[in-house]
């Protein structure tokens, strides 16, 4: 690879980013058509370790709604989605829960917790 | 042993059970859906003509116009909404004012009241939206807008509240000629009857070949139609007809009894009698037609499309006489257009058929003519949905935001004789899921009431017939992995 | 009044308690008015956002990714914390150009209710089948994305095993994604357009991340399938978007999902009597958010269909703090009148009237594209001389461009008009 392009999802701007092997760099990377400076840090690792914010629901019960939605409180990596979501849909929390409680701590020994984006009572 | 066997459950078979219901039979309404008012009666123009289509002297003809004088009596007895609106004929060259005149002269034949030949002015005065390239054309008053599926759910209502039983989800498989009557097959049941009334529709000629030689075909001709939402449905105030050609009535543009606008329907004949899909080319031709009546018809308002298809006879006339082959088995066949126009009357003509059968006897004592009235909501005065909701607090919660039809509504639908058990049944009685955004935000909650009414799951809740499931499971989870969880918390292995 | 009706009185009543309802109110709140009431017709706060359970909300706002609920949360407990009152699984019937309402529910009955100024924040509804005309058999499992979005996030059923998704507005994009992870096998994503209607990066986590093909200019031209969907015709699209005949092909599914574009819903405000723009299908409103009814403010998707929630807390926030203005007989009236339109490359300008007072600073003005650029001026024109060029590498209809105009370069004119269009770089 000498050169890659890619759209930064880091915010809804969606920058075209354009990144360049470049072995001056500390990172090994030149990153063009980026806005901030997160879109060059995404561009280069989504390079070298691709990740995504996991977002789904897991079955409640105890409230009146069946979904407690959920989240990754930081990114995984991109490779573990589908084996996170084959735990969570055997996750079932009770209710009453609050926005940010954990979960699962350490899912898949990745150091990301899941939590909950949002109460129930 | 029943008296009276009525196969079909449409708008004609609704109307002679409610018929014979006045009378001292035993007799039972075979549908082979889940609901009433499921074929042609649900996907149809919706309109009662005056009469002056059809041939003097035929059957359509008569039963046309006495029908017509019907509709007024049944539909305050059963509530059902029903507007006498009138209806034009338009003409747009001096070869179709020679038309409109054949056809008054008919409609004079036929004893059709009050017709009037207009001129393009006086049109153009009653209807501001209609192409003012017209040169004339033919008034009606006596024409009207009706809801066929709440007429023909009505009519069953009443016929059930009167000692007719009804059997859905019974398709008639055979049909048997034993002792003096006849041995009716469904799936899992038989049942017999001394008189069988064939109503099953484009199915009719299916039915009487169970029992009959051949003496009549069914060719289903699909129609197809667009609707309109509210905001638009005072585009027009009568049914604007063009003048009919060799190809049928043409494309016509009506308000409905809800407000809406309804533009339709072409005629082509189909192979297939579930042939109910719609299609580019013959939704872009009724559009192209419609706008030679009004050319400024707002199409930006369409809110569905629809097919129905309509049992046309080989015939050229509707078919309504006992078998040559088969005494006491009665064919009401071919009911195509005029049919929901005729309905009433063709009820009073099959009762006095059967009359001359010597099988009808007495009329009852106890016969109820009026229907239980329909609460709808949007319908009451502040003071009424005041009253209402303090009576019963299921009125005050709106489910449908289009319509703001309520809970209590949907609920009295699904509890009545002849009661939905489906979105389709709840949404031909109480309109959720016809307004401008078709289900999209009430579905979820016309369903929770289904389920719970109906005591089953959500899962289990259909649009139509068994087959059509809305939800394929609860979202992947949990109990049937309940174990490995368990196992997997224990093991603490995440 | 008949006897014995009661009537309701506040100074504001805010109709929907979504993201802009619930942004309204607290706006109202923090600049002093205390009597408002917000009316929501679901069973909690929150509107749509509850069951956007994805990331991406609220950068602009609180710099921060949030998911739908905890956007919604931030908001929902400030109008706690500040006391405002609400009722939920309220239907308001009916508003009349007296600002009064007319509204149920199970608990409070039939209703009467006075507001001296009120905000619509009533959000808006997708579009169906019926309004894009796709021909063939009427099954079950066909969705809006949003209703499938409701099953799935908080009902909590899966609404089919194998999709086809018409449409690749953001909800539909998100869908996929959503679908894909509960299991279903997407089968493709069909745009009419030659463009995505959604945003770049939820093309690329939503549809790249799992193989699901995109098919730009192309369309679902047939429906199969008498009781439940088994299949859908797509087909490639001409430039005036006509299906090519020969390019069918069959997609065996079980599921449609169209996210086919939202439409304001204004029901209410045309009771009121309330001008609508026909572009945006939501009220005509002047620089405070309020409608050509004098005390009726609008402000969120009601008015014109935001790309992102946070532009919806903005525009809500300053109908807010407007309404509270109109209620304490504060807000400006007059001033120096401009009238907004959208010219070349420019679909639709809001707010549509801007009236200019000495001391203001800046004037706010939103807009969509009517197509796909790259490398073109947003140039905005008083009175046909030019006042503000912004230069913009890439402008699609799927994104809102707003354009800040100081009022410096307004407020020694005489009004008229202040026109909007696209221009080629160095032009």
């Amino acid at each position: 690879m000498d050169k890659r392009e890619m759209i930064c999802i880091v915010c809804p701007v969606g920058c075209r980013l354009t990144l360049y092997e470049d072995a001056h760099r500390e990172k090994g990377y030149r990153v063009e058509g980026n806005q901030c400076r997160r879109g060059e840090d995404y561009g280069i690792k989504e390079l070298v370790n691709p990740t995504r914010v996991l977002t789904t629901t897991v079955k409640i019960t105890n409230v009146s709604l069946n979904r407690l939605p959920v989240r990754t409180d930081k990114p995984i990596p991109k490779g573990k989605i589908f084996e996170c979501m084959d735990i969570l849909h055997q996750v079932e929390v009770q209710g009453p829960i609050r926005m940010g409680d954990i979960i699962i701590e350490n899912i898949l020994h990745t150091g990301v917790n899941i939590i909950a984006s949002r109460s129930m009572e | 042993m029943y008296d009276v066997a009525i196969i079909g459950a449409g708008v004609v078979g609704c109307s002679i059970a409610r018929e014979l219901s006045r009378y001292d039979l035993k007799t039972v309404l075979i549908e082979k859906d889940t609901d009433v008012a499921n074929g042609t009666t649900k996907a149809n123009s919706a309109i009662v003509h005056s009469g002056y289509d059809a041939k003097p002297g035929s059957l359509k003809a008569k039963l046309n116009v006495q029908g017509n004088a019907l509709f007024d009596q049944i539909c305050k007895e059963l509530d059902v909404p029903f507007q006498r609106i009138g209806s034009l004929v338009l003409a747009f060259e001096e070869e179709e004012m020679k038309i409109i005149r054949e056809l008054y002269e008919k409609g004079l034949a036929n004893g059709v009241p009050q017709m009037e030949i207009l001129g393009k002015e006086q049109i153009l005065a009653l209807e501001p939206n209609v192409n003012d390239r017209i040169i004339g054309g033919l008034y009606a008053p006596t024409a009207g807008i009706v809801g066929p599926w709440e007429l023909a759910i009505a009519l069953a209502e009443n016929a059930v509240e009167n000692g007719v039983e009804l059997r859905l989800e019974s398709q008639v498989t055979n049909i048997e000629k034993q002792g003096e009557g006849y041995r009716i097959s469904m799936e899992g049941q038989q049942i017999d009857a001394r008189y069988v009334i064939n109503c099953a529709g484009v199915y009719a000629d299916e039915i009487h070949n169970m029992v009959a030689a051949p003496s009549f075909k069914i060719v289903p001709r699909r129609g197809q139609y667009n609707i309109f939402d509210k905001s638009v449905g005072n585009f027009v105030s009568k049914v604007i007809f063009q003048c009919p050609t060799k190809l049928g009535k043409g494309v016509l543009i009506a308000p409905t009894v809800h407000g809406n606008l309804l533009v339709g329907p072409d005629a082509e004949n189909v192979d297939c009698k579930e042939s109910r899909e719609t299609t580019m080319e013959r939704l872009a031709f009724i559009r192209e037609q419609a706008r030679k009546s009004a050319p400024n018809l707002p199409y930006h308002g369409v809110i569905t499309a629809f097919a129905g298809l309509r049992a046309t006879p080989d015939t050229g006339d509707f078919i309504i006489e006992e078998a040559k082959d088969a005494k006491g088995f009665i064919d009401v066949a071919g009911i195509e257009s005029p049919g929901l126009s005729a309905a009433p009357a063709i009820a009073v003509y099959v009762a006095e058929i059967l009359k001359n059968m010597g099988a009808i006897g007495r009329e009852k004592w106890d016969f109820h003519p009026m229907g239980r009235k329909m609460i709808r909501f949007m319908e009451l005065s502040d003071a009424e949905k005041a009253e209402i909701i303090k009576r019963d607090p299921r009125y005050g919660r709106i489910i449908c935001r289009c319509e703001n039809i309520t809970e209590g509504e949907i609920v009295d639908a699904i509890h009545r004789k002849v009661g939905a058990r489906n979105m389709d049944g709840i949404k031909r009685r109480v309109r959720p899921g016809s307004g401008r955004c078709q289900g999209g935000f009430c579905s979820p909650r016309v369903m929770e009431i289904i389920a719970r009414e109906l005591k089953m799951d959500m899962t289990e809740v259909v649009k139509d017939n068994p087959k059509s499931y809305i939800l394929i499971g609860p979202a992947k989870s949990s109990s049937v992995l309940r174990e490995n969880l368990d196992a997997a918390a224990a093991s603490k292995t995440w | 009044m008949k006897e014995g009706e009661h009537m309701l009185n506040y100074d504001i009543v805010v109709i929907g308690g979504g993201p802009a309802g619930l942004a309204a109110a607290i706006e109202a709140k923090k600049n002093g008015v205390d009597s408002i009431l917000v009316i929501e017709r679901d069973r909690e706060l929150g509107g749509i956002l509850q069951q956007c359970i994805h990331n991406g909300f609220g950068l602009h706002i609180f710099k921060k990714e949030l998911t739908g609920p905890e956007y919604a949360q931030r908001f929902i407990q400030q109008m706690q914390e500040l006391g405002i009152a609400y009722k939920l699984d309220t239907m308001v019937l009916d508003i009349d150009e007296n600002k009064v309402l007319k509204a149920v529910n199970c608990r409070d009955g039939f209703m009467k209710i006075q507001g001296k100024a009120i905000i619509l924040a009533m959000g808006c509804r997708e579009r169906t089948r019926g309004a894009i005309q796709i021909p063939g058999t009427r099954p079950a499992g066909i969705f809006t994305a949003g209703t499938a979005q409701r099953f799935v996030n908080m009902e909590g059923y899966m609404v089919g095993k194998k999709v086809v998704i018409l449409g690749s507005g953001d909800i539909g994009l998100i869908m996929a994604r959503r679908l894909t992870l509960e299991g279903a096998e997407v089968k493709a994503v069909a745009e009419l357009m030659p463009y995505s209607g959604g945003l770049a990066r939820n093309i690329v986590q939503c549809l790249e991340d799992f193989d699901i093909p995109l098919l730009l200019s192309h369309t679902v031209v047939d429906i199969k399938g008498r009781d439940r969907v088994e299949g859908v015709v797509i087909g490639k699209v001409d430039e005036k978007r006509k299906p090519i005949p020969g390019t069918e092909k069959y997609y065996e599914c079980d599921t449609l999902l169209l996210s086919v574009g939202l439409i304001p819903e204004n029901e209410l405000s045309k009771n009121a009597g309330i001008s609508l723009d026909p572009v945006t299908g939501g009220p005509v409103v002047n620089e405070s958010m309020e409608t050509s009814v004098e005390g009726i403010f609008a402000c969120g998707n009601v008015v014109h269909v935001h790309d992102l929630v946070d532009w919806v807390t903005e525009e809500s926030r300053r109908a807010g703090k407007n309404a509270a203005k109109f209620v304490q007989k504060t807000l400006k009236k007059n001033g120096i009148c401009f009238r907004t339109e959208a010219q070349r490359g420019i679909r639709y300008v809001v707010p549509h009237r801007v009236r200019v007072h000495p001391g203001d600073e800046t004037v706010d003005l939103f807009m969509r594209v009517d197509d796909v650029y790259s490398n073109m001026n947003i140039a905005v024109r008083a009175d046909g001389e030019k006042i503000k060029t912004v230069a913009k590498k890439h402008l699609a209809p799927g994104e809102m461009e707003n354009v800040k105009i100081s009022v410096n370069s307004l407020k020694d004119r005489k009004g008229g008009i202040l026109s909007v269009s696209l221009e080629k770089e160095g032009v």
